[in-house]
Parts: structure tokens; C-alpha cells; sequence
């Protein structure tokens, strides 16, 4: 009897607040789009056997570069401006990816290493742009200057799919790259070598593939889908950028959240659309439950760890199922080996 | 200006305080490094920190502020996270990454909720480990100054290095904890149990993050609050790749990072002029580029995330 | 995937029940519904709103007449304004924003609501130009204490040094900071005033090394802002160096070197807004607290012996700010200016002697 709340409320919150009503289920979907985006990406770098934790700093740096543009030419036409910062934070989020990806390739420094640190240095470069370039001119006036952008060009705003819910067109988006990216890996030679790359970098060495050139790439790709579901996230939700001097602020961590979704969907692109729209029910119905309930925030974080956990750790049970079902060997995807090092010697 | 930055004085204080950061890392770092070791990759050391330092803060306050207790506690707490780490990765076999997440996650809310009950919203500090000036060796100019008059948290963190080098590279329990990272069937084979092995690296691991997190909160602090370890433990598990798995590399990779973090504070309290922002990227921009320019053989542990099925 | 997830919320319901029992139910009250970026008990800024909100109520004649709920930790900005619309939607009286980072979010909600009043902090602006009528804004004039808290501090360092830990150059934080450092130059110009804003809200052991930084530098008086400020508080406690709290009274943390704290108190504005709303004018009017209204108030650590001299400079500095004889005003590059009214310049002379 520590919280003073029914249970039966509690979980009536957390699905109300997650499928309950048109807007709870169009919130869920909100929430679920940069994870997919994200996801996706993960999808691809994971297949050629590279970590990328660095979705956070991707998406920041995507979402900074498209809005920086989008700034630029506030007359634009919808037609013009929405395509031009998408491609513009796709590139970001590449830029960023590939900047680790050669670091990993030519220079051998760990991905996970230098993810995590240019997560942080995508912080600090928002919080610099955000404090002094692209501050809203209104805000350098204030004394209590808030770092955020001015508001973007209603021209910008991708359009709301289902009034008056905030659902937008980047949900269906990211639905259609999903695909895409589904046809890329299985459908393709450039995908075919993606994935040899993450099973085996010597045996595709030896096969002719330049390791390097794809473990680049891969990163590449995957940094620009996360650049991409950081620009969304402007144009769709927020229509400006802001610092709370942190990246999940902005975020909403779908850069980390979408690594959980992608391996829950089995780093298949068209398995991440559900995961990532269970997980944003997940993080929606959360918050709503602390609404319904007043539960401390501190309760919600604990149960979304716990369901992470038992879920994750119940698959082994599936896994033991599908192992019965002996015949399907090609198309389910193993988790490829974390071979992550290009030159991987055995050590002794 | 910038003159000013580099008197004695000035180098004695970055230095003596780029060790006190390195600590929590330190042992953060090492823990996970015996982890990794034995093929597990668990990325939820930021949760394991803040239960530990939750739990160590709680005990030291509960028993009349014994600072002994609060780490014993924090152990306690760490083996039963590590328990629930290895639990999770090695018996039920989960995708370590996510696993990792959903600890850290259950780690933040839960060390916060049991905040919230045993404190009810009030914030009293503890005393907390204070500094122990070394006798003779602590008179020793600068050295003394920098190495010699730290917290016992600290002294432990450094001397634990060595220890892990040579549990790691000369015991036999070291040798199976590599047999079973790099290649686990044949490890099997030879009669090693891969499970309890592994069991024993991830509890350990559990163990060191907690303390840790208790080096924050009852030595460099005196307080316990929300994510007070602030990403410390994910940059924990980068600096093990830092250092190549080896404990004196990883110790290389803290001191490097908090040594530059201290020195970048120092700069901008001196109000030299560079944006604050563009000074607080220098440890992680600095970490980068260490690993750029010295050339360094990789050895990943070969098995490192994946899992092992027996007889599969 | 559903069996997964069936046996997930298995889970989690046996997990929970014993964490529950069954709650209340209400009638008609006024209701409120807050939204913050931290904890109720970060003993900073959420806090400071969620202890106004009880004393409201308390004042109000408890849960019958008044009734809030409150969203916390929201950092994610995208969740604050889900909650901030869900909240709109279920009829609250007053839907209140607490945080500078909101306001964007409130900007887009506020017009679908016509029939509920907003509130945003820290800020003064209402969005009024924009059309839109049903937003208040509120602000602390974090300055005037923290010029306050500067005077009493440069009057009691003996080294002429004084640190200043802050998080992001922002909202409440820069004034504060700004006003803080004004507040010592006034009283000894030639002080060196360090300023670190460590670009974190949560990293306390970052705020403890940037504190020993100062401290290293000859500090021998400390202050700072933000939820990550325990750091610096404990350091100056183990050094014996003097600490200057803002936003609550952190006197708790450090019994023995805080001398004084700069509170928020928000119920004078909670009562102005809630009288405004319940006339039927739904926004268009930004308050402050400020020393003058009792919104800000100094509190002195009663085990701290201030010196007679001193204290009597601090009330005086207190009384200026209060009567406008001293007033703060930002310049187009945000830089903040104190201009002092003509017949109380030697009320600050006698305190700039005293202190010498």
C-alpha cells in the first residue's frame, strides 16, 4: 500500500491512454514514428554487424540542419520546403552516422565508442545553435532567453492525416521506407552485401566486397534515417526546435527507443512497424497512467523496464518454438554476428 | 589568459580532480570489462549504478551514517542486479542490447521510487567518505598533492586495477573467463561450465557498477538524486572498448576523459573565452581522437553479445 | 507477439497489486493541472510549484474547493504537450506549463481550448499579439534575489573570489546569475566573480568538480541554480566555504555554511490567476513574483551568525529592490542592467562601506 492508486485504474490508464480513443491511438502512432525511422536504420547497420548507438546525436544533427534550412527560405511552397529539409536532415543524420562509420573503417575506434561520444557532441552543438546562430529572434531579446528556433513556415508543417488528431504524413512515411528498406536488404545486391558483411566480413573480403566501403555506408544509411525521424519530429510535432540542454528533450530517447524496437521486430524492417508501434503504445499509456493515477513518473520508468525485460526475456520461448519449425532457415533472420571489428584477428 | 591556466598549482588541481571523476568510471569500466570478457555485453551498467548508489546512500543514513554498511549494502544490491543481468542474458538467453536498456531503465525508476518511499520528498545529506592524506606519501610536493590525499573510494578504484589485470591474465579463473569469450563450445568442451562462469563475471560486473554508483553518492557527493549518475555508465561500457578489454587501458581511457573534463571546467570558471558548449565537447571530442592516432590491436572477445546454446 | 505481451501485463499486475490500494473520489472543485520538467521534490524549480499548489490549497479550504494533479519529470517536450493537451481536454479550470520549454507546445494547444485557462513559466510572454487570449504567463524576477544573496556574499568573502555553478544560460538560471554577479559588484567591484554554466541540469558530480574548481581557484563563497546543485552544496560544506541557495531553501543540505536562500513562492500569482479565471478572464496578463509581492522571499539560516552589518545590508538591498529604488532592466543583447533610483544610492554606499 505505498501509492495510493486502484490497479484496475492503472491498467485501464495505460491501455486508454495508449489504443483507448481516436486520439490515444493516433498519439500512439505519433510516438511510434521516429522509432520506426530510427528502427529501420538499426536495421541496417545491425545486418552488417555494426552498433549503432548513436541515433540520439543523429537525430539532433538531422533535426538541426533541417530546420536550419527550412529557416532559410521561410516562402517556400509546402511542395518545395517540406522535401528540401527532409533530404537536408536525412544528410545530417548521414553525415553523423558516416563520420563514425570511417572512423570504425579507416581509423579502427570502436563504434560504440565514438556513437556515444558523438551522441554528447550533438548536444553540445545544438545547445551552441540553439543559444546563439538559430536562436528565435524574439528569445535573444529576453533576459531569460529560451534557446529555441522561431517557428517554422506553416508551409513546413507536414500535413495532419486524421483531425483533429496531430497524427501527420511522417507516419506513413516511415511506413513506406520501411518497405523499402526491406526491398533493399533482401531484394538487392547492394542489400545482399549489407547483410554478408554483418555474417561474415572475411568471407565477403574474400568474395571481393570492400568491408569498409560497406561498413561506411551502413552507418551512413542508418545515421540518415535517424536524421530523418529527427526532422519529422520538427516538422510533424514541435515546428521549431528546442533545447532543454539534453537530447532527450527532443528526442524523447526514440534514438535509443528505436534500437529496441528494431530488434524486437528481429531487424526486419516490416517486424519493426509493430514493435515500434507496441513500444509507442508502451511510453504513451506510461504517461498517461501517470496522469490518471498520480503515480510517481519514477513508477511508470520501473514498469516500462520490467515489461522491456520480460518481454525480451521471454524470447526465449519463441525461439525454442521457431526451432521446431525446422524448415524456415533463410528468411528468419538470425541476429548476425557482432563481429564488429573490420580487421577481427582471434586473439589468443 | 592562458598562461594563467598552466602554474603548478592550477596542474595539481586538474590533475588531483580528473582522478576523483575517473573513479565512478573506473569501476564501472572494470566490472564491465569482466563482463565482456566472458561474451557478455551489458549495456545496463547506468541502472546498476544508480540502484547502487541509491542503496548505499539509503544504508549509510539507516545505520547512523556507518559509510561501511552503505558499501556493503550496495554490494548486496549489486550481486542481486547482477544476478537479474545474467539471469536475463545468459539463462533466458535475451538480446543483450535491449536487455541492457530495460536494466538501465528499471534501474532508473526503481532507485528514484525507493528514493521517493524512504525519504518522502526530503533531502538530507550524509557525511560521506571524507579525504584520507596518505601518511609521508601525501607530503610529497604535487605527486603527494595529487595521488595521496583522495577518498578511499578512490585509492580502492586504482588498486583494483592491477588486481583485475592479474585475475583476468594469470589465475585460471581468468583463463576461463577468456576461453568462454572467445569461443564458448569449445570452452564447453573442455569441461568449463560457460553458464556459471558467465554468472560469475556479469555478478561481479553488478557488483563494481554498484559501487560505483556508491563512490557518487556517499564519497564524491553526499546526496542521493534522480539520474544523478547522468550517462556515466554508458560512457562506462565505451571506455571498455577504449581500452581495448584490458583493465590498464580502460584505466587510460578514464583518467584521459575526466582528466580533459576537469581541465575544460577549469577554463571556462577562469572565463577564458571560448563557448561553454564547445568546451564541453573537448573529453568526448579528445577520447575520439586518442583512439584516432594510436594505433592499437583490437581483440574483441570473438563471442562478445552473443548467445550460447548449449549443444546448438 | 500478443502472447508476449498477454503475459507481460500478467506480469506486471502481479508485480503491482501489493504498490496499490483504492483511491477517493471527488465533487465540483477548481481544478488544476500542472505539468513540470523535474520531480516534486527536486527541491528547485518543480518543487517550488508543486509546495505553492499545496499551500493553494490548503488556503482554499483543501480538496473540496481546490484539486490539482500534476505530470512530472516531463523532459521529453513532446510528452508535456501531450499531457498538456489530454489535460485541456478533460475540462481542468487551469492547465499550467511549468517550464520555459513549453511554451512553443502551448502556443499550438491553447487556440483548440478556448474554455481553459493556461499558464506558462517562466516567462512574460502571453502570446497575446498572436490572438490567442487564454494564456498567462508568469516569472520569477530571479534577479532581484539573486543581486540580494551577491551583496551579502561579497561582504562576507575575504578572498574576493566567488564561484557561481550554473546549468544552461537560461530562463530563470541567467537572471539569477546575472543578478547574483551584479549584486557582488556593487558591494566590491575588483570581486572576481567565477561563472561556470556546466551545460547540464543533471550531472551532479560535474557541478561537484566544477565547484572544487572554484574552490581550488581561492572561492571561499559558492552559490549556483538548478537541480543539479547538491553537487556544489556538498563540496562547499566539506571545504567550509559559504553557499547562496536559489529556487528553495536548501539550508537542509548544508546546516552549516548556507547563509541564505532566495525562495519561489508562486501562490501570489496561483491566486491572482485563479481570481482572474474564475471573473472569466481566461489569460492575456503576465505576473511575477518578485521581493515587493512576497513571491520571493530571503530566508537566512537561523544557525548562521550574519553579522549586524551585514544583514542590515542585505534588508536594505531588500527594501530598494522592493520599493524600486533599484531596478533591473535587459538590454537588446540580453544583458541585464541595474539602475539605481537617486535617493537611495547611499543606502548601497553605506553597505559597500560596511563592507570594507
Amino acid at each position: 500500500m505505498l501509492l495510493d492508486v486502484n490497479p484496475i485504474d492503472a491498467y485501464k490508464a495505460l491501455y486508454e491512454g495508449a489504443f483507448g480513443t481516436k486520439n490515444a491511438f493516433a498519439e500512439t502512432l505519433v510516438k511510434a514514428t521516429p522509432l520506426l525511422l530510427v528502427g529501420i536504420g538499426i536495421c541496417i547497420s545491425f545486418r552488417a554487424g555494426v552498433i549503432n548507438i548513436g541515433g540520439e546525436g543523429q537525430m539532433v544533427i538531422g533535426a538541426l540542419m533541417g530546420t536550419a534550412l527550412a529557416l532559410q527560405i521561410p516562402d517556400a511552397p509546402a511542395e518545395v520546403i517540406i522535401p528540401l529539409s527532409l533530404v537536408v536532415g536525412f544528410i545530417g543524420g548521414a553525415v553523423w552516422g558516416a563520420l563514425a562509420g570511417a572512423l570504425k573503417a579507416y581509423f579502427n575506434v570502436n563504434e560504440i565508442l565514438s556513437t556515444v561520444m558523438l551522441n554528447q557532441i550533438a548536444i553540445y552543438t545544438m545547445n551552441y545553435l540553439l543559444n546563439n546562430t538559430l536562436i528565435d529572434p524574439a528569445q535573444a531579446q529576453l533576459a531569460s532567453r529560451i534557446p529555441q528556433t522561431a517557428r517554422l513556415s506553416r508551409a513546413a508543417d507536414l500535413p495532419r492525416l486524421w483531425m483533429p488528431t496531430r497524427l501527420h504524413l511522417g507516419v506513413v512515411i516511415a511506413v513506406v521506407l520501411a518497405i523499402l528498406v526491406y526491398i533493399l536488404l533482401w531484394r538487392t545486391t547492394l542489400g545482399y552485401r549489407i547483410r554478408a558483411v554483418g555474417k561474415s566480413p572475411r568471407a565477403s573480403r574474400y568474395a571481393g566486397i570492400n568491408v569498409k566501403r560497406y561498413v561506411v555506408l551502413s552507418l551512413l544509411l542508418s545515421g540518415g534515417f535517424a536524421g530523418l525521424a529527427g526532422i519529422t519530429q520538427v516538422l510533424g510535432v514541435s515546428h521549431r526546435m528546442i533545447t532543454d540542454g539534453s537530447a532527450s528533450g527532443f528526442t524523447g530517447s526514440a534514438g535509443f527507443n528505436g534500437i529496441v524496437a528494431a530488434l524486437f521486430g528481429k531487424l526486419h524492417p516490416i517486424g519493426a512497424i509493430p514493435a515500434s508501434i507496441l513500444f509507442g503504445a508502451l511510453l504513451v499509456g506510461a504517461n498517461q497512467l501517470q496522469r490518471t493515477t498520480q503515480v510517481p513518473s519514477a513508477f511508470v520508468t520501473t514498469l516500462n523496464g520490467i515489461v522491456l525485460l520480460f518481454v525480451v526475456g521471454s524470447e526465449i520461448w519463441t525461439r525454442r518454438r521457431a526451432r521446431r519449425r525446422v524448415a524456415v532457415v533463410s528468411s528468419e533472420p538470425t541476429p548476425p554476428a557482432r563481429q564488429t571489428a573490420v580487421e577481427a584477428e582471434p586473439a589468443k | 589568459m592562458i598562461g594563467d591556466l598552466f602554474t603548478a598549482s592550477v596542474l595539481i588541481g586538474i590533475a588531483g580532480s580528473g582522478i576523483r571523476l575517473a573513479t565512478p568510471y573506473l569501476y564501472a569500466a572494470l566490472g564491465e570489462t569482466f563482463g565482456q570478457r566472458s561474451g557478455v555485453f551489458n549495456l545496463g551498467v547506468e541502472g546498476v549504478m544508480l540502484m547502487g548508489a541509491f542503496s548505499a546512500y539509503w544504508a549509510t543514513y539507516e545505520s547512523g551514517n556507518n559509510l561501511l554498511i552503505g558499501i556493503l549494502v550496495a554490494l548486496f544490491v549489486g550481486v542481486l542486479m547482477g544476478l537479474l543481468t545474467a539471469f536475463i542474458n545468459v539463462t533466458l538467453k535475451a538480446e543483450q542490447g535491449i536487455s541492457g536498456i530495460g536494466i538501465f531503465m528499471f534501474g532508473l525508476g526503481l532507485s528514484e521510487l525507493l528514493y521517493q518511499i524512504a525519504f518522502k520528498g526530503e533531502r538530507i545529506p550524509i557525511k560521506a567518505f571524507s579525504r584520507i592524506n596518505i601518511p609521508l606519501l601525501s607530503d610529497i610536493p604535487v605527486v603527494g598533492e595529487i595521488f595521496f590525499r583522495q577518498n578511499l573510494l578512490v585509492y580502492v578504484a586504482f588498486a583494483l586495477v592491477p588486481v583485475a589485470w592479474f585475475v583476468i591474465n594469470r589465475t585460471t579463473f581468468g583463463l576461463k573467463i577468456r576461453a568462454v569469450g572467445q569461443n564458448p563450445e569449445a570452452a564447453d568442451a573442455m569441461g568449463i561450465n560457460v553458464t556459471r562462469i558467465r554468472y560469475a563475471t556479469v555478478t561481479l560486473g553488478g557488483m563494481l557498477a554498484a559501487v560505483a554508483g556508491a563512490s557518487l553518492s556517499i564519497a564524491q557527493l553526499n546526496v542521493f538524486q534522480q539520474n544523478m549518475t547522468a550517462g556515466q555508465g554508458f560512457i562506462a561500457v565505451a571506455l571498455v572498448y577504449f581500452g581495448s578489454w584490458r583493465p590498464f587501458g580502460v584505466m587510460a581511457g578514464a583518467l584521459l576523459f575526466s582528466t580533459v573534463n576537469a581541465l575544460q571546467l577549469w577554463v571556462r570558471t577562469r572565463g577564458i573565452d571560448i563557448p561553454a558548449e564547445y568546451a564541453s565537447m573537448a573529453p568526448y571530442l579528445l577520447t575520439i581522437l586518442a583512439l584516432v592516432f594510436a594505433s592499437r590491436r583490437v581483440d574483441q572477445p570473438a563471442a562478445l553479445g552473443k548467445v550460447f546454446e548449449r549443444g546448438g | 507477439m500478443n502472447k508476449r505481451l498477454l503475459l507481460s501485463l500478467i506480469l506486471v499486475v502481479v508485480l503491482a497489486v501489493p504498490v496499490f490500494s483504492v483511491s477517493a473520489q471527488d465533487d465540483e472543485p477548481f481544478k488544476v493541472a500542472v505539468v513540470m520538467p523535474s520531480t516534486v521534490n527536486d527541491l528547485a524549480f518543480s518543487q517550488s510549484m508543486y509546495d505553492s499548489l499545496l499551500a493553494v490549497q490548503e488556503e482554499m479550504g483543501g480538496e473540496e474547493a481546490f484539486q490539482f494533479v500534476y505530470s512530472e519529470n516531463m523532459f521529453v517536450i513532446d510528452d508535456a504537450a501531450t499531457a498538456i493537451r489530454d489535460y485541456a481536454s478533460q475540462g481542468y479550470n487551469l492547465v499550467i506549463a511549468h517550464g520555459s520549454q513549453y511554451g512553443s507546445s502551448l502556443q499550438e494547444i491553447a487556440p483548440d481550448f478556448p474554455d481553459t485557462a493556461f499558464a506558462w513559466g517562466t516567462t512574460v510572454d502571453t502570446f497575446v499579439d498572436q490572438g490567442i487570449d487564454n494564456i498567462f504567463a508568469y516569472e520569477a524576477r530571479a534577479e532581484e534575489g539573486g543581486y540580494v544573496n551577491g551583496v551579502i556574499a561579497a561582504m562576507l568573502s575575504e578572498s574576493g573570489t566567488i564561484g557561481v555553478v550554473g546549468p544552461i544560460e537560461t530562463g530563470d538560471a541567467k537572471l539569477y546569475v546575472d543578478g547574483f554577479k551584479a549584486g557582488v559588484l556593487s558591494v566590491n567591484p575588483d570581486a572576481d566573480v567565477l561563472v561556470n554554466y556546466i551545460q547540464s541540469f543533471s550531472d551532479l558530480s560535474l557541478a561537484a568538480a566544477a565547484a572544487e574548481t572554484m574552490l581550488d581557484e581561492g572561492a571561499d563563497v559558492l552559490t549556483g541554480t538548478a537541480q543539479m546543485v547538491p553537487g556544489a552544496i556538498g563540496k562547499a560544506q566539506e571545504a567550509g566555504a559559504l553557499w547562496f541557495g536559489t529556487q528553495a531553501d536548501q539550508t537542509s543540505l548544508a546546516p552549516d555554511v548556507v547563509v541564505a536562500n532566495q525562495v519561489y513562492d508562486w501562490t501570489v500569482v496561483l491566486d491572482e490567476m485563479i481570481a482572474k479565471i474564475q471573473e472569466g478572464q481566461m489569460g492575456g496578463e503576465a505576473f511575477a513574483i518578485t521581493l515587493e509581492n512576497g513571491g520571493e522571499l530571503i530566508t537566512f539560516n537561523e544557525d548562521y551568525e550574519l553579522p549586524e552589518d551585514v544583514l542590515a545590508a542585505a534588508e536594505d538591498a531588500i527594501d530598494q529592490i522592493a520599493s524600486g529604488a533599484i531596478t533591473f532592466s535587459v538590454d537588446e543583447e540580453g544583458m541585464l542592467n541595474v539602475e539605481m533610483g537617486e535617493p537611495m544610492m547611499e543606502g548601497t554606499a553605506e553597505a559597500t562601506e560596511a563592507a570594507s
